[in-house]
């Protein structure tokens, strides 16, 4: 059962990585391609302005794209359909297309949003070559205190549920949650490398266009595994 | 809750019986399944940028817009 509910997990991943690329080849790619000729116009992010071109533009928003996000997709499928299999009539005893959905929802909120209200998604031209192991290692640490502070306010939410209702129980440790993250991202270092005459309307669209994608990959991780799920249960019945 | 089971139409169906799958089916799977997806989100995300175990830029710059898309820090 496990083993099947990974393989769909990572399939489902794919699939939606697949729609994520289509997504993005439409909305994103546009605000790459001016954000790199701001790059090229200002030439001075990398020291040598004209730098041999080791994949083409043509392949980095193609293939390369759909690779990035194809890997992406099948890691946090896999995670996602795991996850799946150890909460499912564990956490809550719902059925399991709403429980996959409730839980792409909660994943975006926690992997996507959450971090990137701290350290939103930047375009080329944005960043300091010298800076990116700090800015990786900050970013993993945000997205790892996320998931973890929601852990812990999914056993806050248990321990109170004697002594409280549920509902109240449920905002408790919604409260919870928010206050570590608001402590954690304050103590996190502060990153602003934007620069000065950067097109503000380009920055908002590039977000834009990255939540989209990433909105669109988990929803159909949600509802693509939740319908596999579901038929991988009855079978198993 | 049996409104809110009719307007959703999607029942708890147990797992072969039992209200869940059992600890000692998943571990295995859950090793190598996170596992194969460390990997892979490594190399999405960090390799040849914060961290390198290839010489060259070509990892890098092959998944460049899916970097800059995911928000994980490229250059």
């Amino acid at each position: 059962m496990t083993g099947k509910l990974l393989w769909r997990g990572m399939l489902a991943g794919i699939i939606a990585a697949l729609l994520a690329t289509l997504f993005a080849r439409a909305f994103a790619e546009p605000q790459i391609d001016l954000a790199i000729a701001y790059e090229a116009a200002h030439a001075a992010h990398h020291a040598g302005a004209d730098e041999v071109e080791l994949v083409s533009r043509e392949t980095q928003k193609g293939f390369g794209l759909l690779a990035a996000l194809g890997l992406y997709g099948a890691a946090v499928g896999g995670i996602f359909a795991l996850t799946f299999a150890y909460g499912y009539g564990r956490i809550a005893q719902i059925g399991p297309r709403s429980f996959a959905l409730v839980m792409a929802a909660l994943a975006f909120v926690l992997i996507v949003v959450v971090p990137g209200i701290k350290y939103p998604q930047t375009p080329p031209a944005v960043g300091q070559h010298e800076t990116v192991g700090l800015r990786t290692a900050a970013y993993f640490a945000m997205i790892a205190l996320s998931v973890c502070a929601a852990l812990i306010a999914g056993r806050l939410r248990a321990a109170l549920v004697g002594s409280l209702r549920g509902f109240d129980a449920g905002l408790l440790a919604v409260a919870g949650y928010v206050a570590v993250v608001a402590l954690g991202a304050l103590l996190l270092p502060a990153i602003d490398e934007v620069p000065v005459d950067f097109p503000a309307g380009l920055l908002w669209n590039f977000r834009l266009a990255s939540l989209g994608s990433q909105l669109l990959l988990w929803m159909t991780i949600g509802v693509l595994f939740g319908r596999w799920a579901a038929a991988t249960l009855e079978q198993g019945r | 809750m049996a409104a809110s089971a009719a307007l959703l139409d999607d029942p708890f169906i147990p797992v072969r019986g039992q209200a869940a799958i059992p600890l000692d089916e998943l571990l295995p799977w859950a090793a190598f399944g996170v596992l194969i997806a460390m990997i892979f989100l490594y190399f999405v995300s960090t390799e040849q940028g914060a961290y390198a175990l290839f010489d060259g830029m070509y990892v890098h710059e092959f998944v460049h817009d899916g970097r800059h898309l995911l928000g994980f820090p490229c250059h």
